[in-house]
């Protein structure tokens, strides 16, 4: 059976790649995840926000908390010497992970503006990143910025990367956008080697208690894949070049089978992973390949795409919203008098 | 001789170094001022620092002292070299292993910075009661006076042990050796290594537990050969004294610096000799410089080895021309004819003349000095040696004290001055604990120290609080060594600086300094009008000394560069700027490095904004042109009210004041008994920021007033005609609800001068303003703004009358808020976790309530002179409290029930017994009173009340009796508080028999996860993978789930509570563990600066423990038990955020990720499974059917 596939320009064993997640914070937890036939690795992203802002509390606790009581004269917390800083240990584990593994290492920055960090992305390449996720966090609440303003927004970041460094660059995107399909063919024009299709965030929940705001984090559902499926299936093979990624509510083989038969090139996986542990992979890519046996298939390429708007005999199925498809589901088979 | 190695460091640290270096295994416990060394040893070991062979010490944290001596004896008996760190309570607790240790005869060294020991009270500091409890045990004692000396004599003890096979105490001075930064010479691994003999460490191995070679110790003995077996080891301690002097010997040779077990200093034809060891012999040894210097014929034996004693060589030191010797010990032993040195000299003496080995018996004299770090001057070491040229010098004398009662000090005249000091720069500042003072000047000594040939001496004064206080800097440089070990007296500091502006009207900070010398003051009035804020006196000091004056607006340049409140490196270089100590560029220079020495790995933009930081100092310091006269038109106002009760304008005020120091022994109640309600007096005003209430926005919930940790928000309701005399602006409103009588108002009112200004009231607020979201029914505004108006509301608040607790129903918050805090305005940190509990607690049953509260924050804030916060009800009924000790606390507590028990049962067999004579029905209700309400308790103080008036005719031994317990027919309330090192650790053997005991007491644990009020020491409550001291690599295993254990007794109340995320469920825990008839334990949710979070987010984190499944909110019942329903009931959801989202908003978790991420994030896998297993384990206990139990039918 081969599971091969070509992605960012890297030729992967399988389409399953484990997405930007705590996981790859453990030189342990990414070997297992590469024993499990994971065929690359994105690493957790760099946000530069959340360094400053830990540099800033580490500093306040360690060196700015002393009290001043005859008890405690040096602070409460231990302020070792061997202090690393956000951004050195991203650094140190690209080396960590690239020592490591035989699988490519994909490093992943997290951020919304240029805030000086790109820069950064040298020093990761040079760490040795096979390629650089850009995980672009935004939403669009300032009522005077127009949908064109934001998509210039990430094309901004993505020139500014692309003139940094000469690995490749994956864009991954929340499904905020009005027109995904030309905005993903201006990224590709820009210089993104593929998209990831597409970001969760985190959504903020009411605590109807304390009639306030918390963050709630609600693992995803095999049913928010359709979303990232139904675009795919309308890009797939249309983009000379750019590889397209799924991610977003793959739990089991099935959801990445779909996903597949759109035409992704990668599918991403977290929650599954974060609930079932790294092992999980195997169990996936087990049966991904007894689904192939079943089907006939010998290779990847022998079913991806296959039911993509190029592929599918009526690609306008894609493109009906939601409610018509619901009514059409009443409609009477040909040939039958109502 | 080996290469020199300069370092700056304190005693601690000295000691920890020698320690780690020459031990294999190490076990440790928190206790101050030792905890330090522990610290430094474990950072060590998690830094992968090895000893002298190559391998890391294993450093273990026991459960208390008593354990670590214990395992220490362990690891001695299996052929480890292993040492341990303690001091006062802690070393009593490891009597009876010293004694095991000793008379196996096993080598080992216990570090001590020596402390007083809790008697009438407990005291932090400095003196030799702990060690001097221990010379019975036979270790070896060995005194150093100075931290070079702490180093040297570490080695000099480890290398004696080992050859000696006597077990050491090495000791030292807390506080004074333990904390002094000074520079020295660092013991090269070279010398340490030439100095312990490895074949004696292959001994050690030998004479090990070892089943290839099985042998028995611990025997138990019999008349028979028992006293034979203690004489045996007699020749060991003989051979001791030899054995140590020729390591010193060997040092010397080594490294220069010779030491004698007695050495003397002075006149070679001495009359006048004092003795003394530890830290005063530095003071002692300047001034019989000084006085020889002048033609005196004084001297000082300076004592090294105490134990065992060699009186050969006390005789060989002593100059045959001594008339007159006064033996000075730190120490105090009531009843004795006399402190342990002196004896022992005396006896040396009278021993030696009695077998003819000295021709003449000088005459030796015994005082009491620096108990507690009492301060020990060369004043009054003259004091001393001026008593001695008396015709009868006064014997068993102290000096440093006014004793009025016994009459036993010494006067001394305070304007006595050493010469020493003048080839010394004498500094001091006064800053707050929180404004970086200390750091910034150990930073300072460590540059000149460091940097340039001057020897540097630091010395820190701490104040007693945690919130707001002040720490005074003592810093001493010169070309010499600088031994003097006392603090830096009046006229003496060429520069002084205040940090604070506040401090200008609180301390007489320039008495200190010296006539020509600079002041230094942060403010932020501009320098052409700064001069008109200093009070009277103080302008007429600095026209009387010529002071050069400066100032920098400190919180301005901070605020501007991005450095918040955060001032320690301008006025340090400040400090370098005006000082002229170093070139002032190269000063610069310096501080940059040391900044980025200690920023740099920490992010560029930190550093770059102390870099802004020191140039915009340089541009903005100034110097203040003084007029030539005085012309303030105020003073320091007074410090407490001249309506304050006798006892506090004399005594509580004078240590306000900082004049503790004058009070006389007559004005200190014998023992230690202090009136409660003191807090009040003392008014911190420490609030840049205010509450302020909108009076029709509140909804009156009472949320506000729960969470305040310094009770200073309150609520009261009141008949509306009492506003009418109201000061102009106090707010009040009508009550809402019917639960109280129509139009009757309520006021929420705060204390602005008590407020510390967390934000908490605002933070819990859920009412915000439609139209303006940013307004809350409470906001934060600045001080100013209504600092005044409030004060005045408040006063008039404090006249309103106290609602009537018997129509509360406390089980509501509203209702609860509106009883009488007796636990208010404590020394607290800002924003402390625990307070809130205390104050609950206090309002649902203060004026029944008794406390037995285990050492710990909760003590120090609790009854931390010079002020106490617990306080009275207008009827003059509260809390009675007491804190025996850390690890006997739920004893402790238990005594005072079964004492509350026993008389209530006599005094209700007194009531039946008479009866007759005091009325059949009042003794019937008397007997048979319902005391579960507040109605019926009121109730029955009346009948109390009547039965008094009634027992007052009635003649007979019995009616007197009654008459001194009959309160006691009065239900009471006993609560045991404590913090977790207290309740999981080293008293978890008391709470587990107090538990089991079936007996009504309430335990109330303010688990803060950590030993807060040492310093953050990790305990077993600590969770997995949180950092903290004794933990630098991250708690490894879970924390101890004592709810679980406490239910499993079955009959006791268990809760566990968290009042930032579900305060109803808080207070109905508290009214159902008081309710129930036996044992409650209700573990309180603490968040704790030492958890590395801001206090403003005290509720928030709170908050996520409870949603991400860290602390599960329950109730266990007994009584529902009996009713046939399952007894526990769990208050919280299942976890609702991810475990990571927790501890990435806490330091604590977070640092693990920056040293050792692997492990954080192994630590947090681990912790998040096991999170959502227990919850899971609750839920099912929880849903278990109860059985019935099968009929006999």
């Amino acid at each position: 059976m081969n599971l091969t596939t070509h992605y960012l320009g890297l030729e992967l064993k399988n389409p399953l790649v484990p997405s930007a997640s705590p996981l790859t914070k453990s030189l342990d937890i990414a070997r297992e995840l590469e024993d499990s036939g994971a065929a690359a690795i994105i690493m957790y992203s760099l946000f530069e926000e959340a360094i400053t802002a830990e540099s800033e509390s580490m500093v306040r606790f360690l060196h700015q908390q002393d009290i001043g009581f005859a008890e405690s004269t040096t602070g409460f917390l231990p302020d070792h010497q061997d202090f690393e800083n956000g951004l050195e240990r991203y650094l140190n584990q690209v080396r960590a992970l690239k020592e490591t593994l035989d699988i490519p290492v994909i490093a992943s920055l997290n951020g919304v503006t240029d805030s000086g960090w790109i820069k950064h992305a040298i020093e990761l390449e040079q760490a040795g990143a096979d390629a650089i996720e850009l995980n672009v966090y935004y939403v669009a609440a300032k009522l005077d910025q127009t949908g064109t303003e934001v998509e210039d927004l990430y094309l901004k970041l993505l020139r500014d990367l692309r003139g940094q460094i000469s690995i490749p660059i994956n864009m991954k995107l929340s499904p905020a956008f009005s027109a995904v399909g030309n905005f993903v063919t201006r990224l590709a024009a820009a210089g993104a080697n593929g998209v990831s299709l597409f970001n969760r965030f985190y959504q903020p929940d009411i605590d109807i208690g304390r009639l306030r705001l918390q963050a709630r984090l609600t693992p995803s559902t095999s049913a928010e894949s359709l979303l990232a499926m139904r675009w795919i299936a309308l890009l797939h093979g249309r983009i000379q070049g750019l590889s397209l990624g799924a991610t977003g509510g793959i739990h089991t083989a099935e959801d990445a089978i779909k996903l597949l038969l759109a035409g992704a090139d990668v599918v991403h996986v977290c929650s599954a992973l974060l609930d079932k542990g790294p092992s999980y992979v195997a169990l996936l890519l087990a049966d991904i390949s007894d689904w192939m046996q079943e089907q006939g298939f010998q290779s990847v390429e022998d079913f991806r795409g296959r039911v993509s708007a190029l592929s599918i005999p009526n690609p306008a199925e894609l493109e009906r919203a939601n409610y018509l498809n619901v009514l059409d589901s009443y409609s009477p088979a040909a040939g039958v008098r109502v | 001789m080996s290469h020199k190695s300069m370092v700056t460091l304190d005693g601690n640290e000295a000691a920890a170094y020698v320690a780690h270096m020459t031990n294999e295994v190490i076990a440790i416990y928190p206790i101050t001022p030792s905890s330090n060394m522990g610290e430094w040893a474990d950072d060590w070991s998690a830094q992968g620092i090895s000893n002298l062979w190559g391998t890391i010490p294993d450093v273990v944290e026991m459960q208390s002292e008593a354990g670590a001596a214990g395992a220490i004896h362990g690891a001695l008996q299996g052929g480890s070299l292993a040492t341990t760190f303690t001091a006062s309570q802690g070393l009593l607790l490891m009597i009876p292993n010293m004694y095991k240790i000793a008379g196996e005869l096993s080598p080992t060294v216990f570090h001590v910075s020596a402390r007083s020991l809790a008697a009438q009270a407990l005291s932090i500091f400095g003196d030799h009661s702990d060690v001097m409890a221990c010379r019975a045990t036979g270790y070896a004692m060995l005194c150093a006076a100075s931290v070079q000396e702490v180093m040297d004599f570490a080695l000099i003890a480890q290398a004696a042990t080992l050859e000696s096979r006597i077990p050491f105490l090495h000791f030292f001075d807390g506080f004074r050796t333990s904390h002094e930064v000074t520079k020295i010479e660092k013991l090269p691994v070279e010398t340490i290594r030439a100095m312990i003999d490895e074949d004696l460490v292959a001994d050690c191995r030998e004479r090990a537990l070892n089943p290839d070679r099985p042998k028995l110790r611990g025997t138990s003995q019999n008349p028979d050969v028992y006293f034979q077996g203690r004489e045996s080891v007699n020749p060991y301690y003989t051979a001791t004294p030899d054995i140590v002097q020729g390591v010193m010997d060997r040092l010397a040779a080594l490294t220069g610096r010779q030491y004698g077990l007695f050495e003397y200093v002075g006149a070679p034809d001495a009359e006048r000799v004092i003795a003394l060891m530890g830290s005063g012999i530095g003071a002692a040894e300047e001034t019989v410089d000084h006085l020889v210097a002048q033609g005196e014929k004084v001297g000082l034996i300076k004592v090294r080895l105490f134990r065992p004693f060699d009186p050969a060589r006390l005789i060989a030191a002593l100059p045959d021309t001594a008339k007159c010797i006064a033996a000075l010990d730190r120490t105090k032993e009531p009843g004795a004819d006399g402190e342990p040195l002196y004896k022992d000299i005396l006896t040396a003496l009278a021993q030696a003349h009695g077998e003819g080995q000295i021709d003449r018996m000088p005459r030796v004299f015994g005082g009491r000095y620096g108990l507690s770090s009492k301060e020990f001057t060369p004043a009054m070491v003259k004091g001393v040696f001026d008593a001695l040229a008396q015709p009868t010098p006064r014997n068993h004398f102290t000096v440093g004290i006014i004793d009025d009662v016994g009459h036993s000090s010494l006067e001394w005249d305070p304007s006595f001055k050493s010469s020493a000091i003048q080839n010394v720069t004498a500094c001091v500042f006064y800053g707050l604990g929180s404004d970086g003072t200390v750091s910034a000047n150990k930073n300072s000594i460590k540059i000149i120290a460091e940097e340039t040939s001057n020897f540097g001496q630091g010395y820190f004064e701490y104040d007693s609080k945690k919130a707001g206080a002040i720490t005074i800097s003592h810093l001493r440089f010169g070309p010499r060594p600088i031994n003097s070990t006392y603090l830096i007296g009046d006229d003496e500091a060429s520069f002084v600086a205040c940090h604070q502006p506040t401090f200008l009207t609180r301390y007489e900070m320039l008495d200190k300094a010296r006539p020509g010398g600079v002041f230094l003051l942060n403010s932020h009035t501009p320098p052409d009008q700064v001069w008109n804020d200093l009070p009277r006196r103080m302008q007429q000091i600095m026209l009387d000394k010529a002071l050069t004056f400066y100032v920098i607006d400190a919180y301005g340049i901070a605020a501007e560069t991005g450095m918040g409140r955060r001032i320690n490196t301008i006025m340090q270089t400040c400090f370098f700027a005006i000082s002229g100590i170093l070139p002032k560029d190269e000063a610069i220079a310096h501080i940059k490095e040391a900044v980025k020495k200690t920023y740099g790995k920490k992010g560029q933009r930190l550093l770059d904004r102390n870099y802004q930081a020191i140039d915009a100092t340089l541009a903005g310091l100034r110097q203040v042109e003084i007029p030539a006269e005085v012309s303030s038109t105020f003073d320091r106002p007074p410090v407490v009210p001249d309506d304050a009760p006798d006892f506090v304008r004399r005594v509580t005020a004078t240590l306000l004041a900082g004049q503790g120091n004058q009070l006389p022994v007559s004005l200190m109640p014998a023992d230690g008994t202090w009136p409660t309600g003191t807090t009040r007096f003392e008014k911190r005003d420490l609030a840049l920021k205010l509450p302020t209430w909108d009076k029709d926005l509140c909804t009156q919930c009472g949320k506000c007033p729960l969470v305040c940790p310094h009770a200073a928000i309150r609520a009261k309701v009141y008949p509306a005609d009492l506003v009418d005399s109201a000061p102009e602006g106090f707010l009040h409103a009508t009550i809402k609800g019917k639960d109280f009588p129509e139009g009757y108002q309520v006021t929420y009112q705060i204390a602005p001068e008590d407020c510390t200004g967390c934000g908490l009231c605002v933070e819990v607020c859920p009412i915000r303003d439609r139209k303006n979201p940013e307004h809350k029914a409470l906001d934060m505004v600045a001080a100013e703004r209504i600092h005044e108006q409030e004060r005045a509301n408040w006063d008039f608040f404090l006249t309103l009358p106290e609602y009537d607790r018997t129509r509360l129903d406390a089980s509501k918050i509203k209702h609860a808020m509106m009883m009488q805090p007796l636990f208010e305005f404590s020394g607290a940190c800002v924003g402390c976790g625990e307070t809130p509990y205390i104050k609950l607690a206090t309002q649902l049953f203060g004026d029944r309530m008794l406390i037995a509260n285990a050492t710990g924050c909760s003590s120090i804030y609790g009854g931390n002179l010079p002020t106490t916060p617990y306080t009275t009800t207008p009827e003059g009924r509260g809390p009675s409290w007491n804190n025996s000790l850390f690890e006997d606390n739920a004893e402790f507590g238990l005594g005072l029930r079964l004492a509350v028990d026993k008389q209530s049962a006599h005094a209700r067999e007194l009531v039946a017994r008479l009866a007759d004579r005091i009325g059949s029905e009042l003794a019937e209700t008397l007997l048979s009173a319902d005391q579960s309400s507040e109605a019926g308790l009121h109730e029955q103080r009346d009948r109390v009340s009547a039965l008094r008036e009634c027992l007052a005719g009635i003649e007979g031994p019995e009616a007197r009796t009654l008459e001194s317990i009959c309160d006691q027919l009065v239900r009471r309330s006993v609560w045991i508080v404590g913090g977790d090192g207290w309740a999981y650790d080293i008293g978890y053997g008391g709470v587990d028999h107090v538990l089991a005991s079936g007996r009504n007491v309430n335990l109330l644990i303010l688990d803060t996860e950590v030993y807060s009020n040492t310093g953050g020491q990790n305990s077993k409550a600590t969770p997995m993978g949180a950092v903290a001291k004794f933990a630098a690599g991250g708690k490894p295993t879970f924390k101890k789930d004592l709810a679980m254990m406490a239910m499993a007794y079955e009959n006791v109340y268990v809760a566990q509570v968290a009042f930032g995320a579900k305060d109803v469920q808080t207070v109905r825990a508290f009214m159902e563990a008081e309710s129930y008839d036996g044992p409650s334990v209700i573990i309180c949710y603490s968040p704790c600066i030492a958890h590395g979070v801001d206090l403003s987010n005290n509720l928030r984190q709170q908050d996520m423990a409870v949603n991400a499944g860290h602390w599960a909110l329950f109730r266990y019942d007994p009584r529902r038990s009996a009713r046939g329903e399952n007894p526990l009931l769990i208050d919280s959801k299942p976890p609702s955020i991810p475990y990571r989202d927790f501890t990435n908003s806490e330091t604590r978790f977070s640092l693990l990720n920056r040293t050792h991420p692997e492990a954080a994030e192994h630590f947090l896998q681990l912790a998040q499974k096991h999170v959502t297993t227990r919850f899971d384990l609750y839920e099912q206990l929880a849903h278990l059917a109860v059985q019935k139990a099968p009929s006999s039918e």
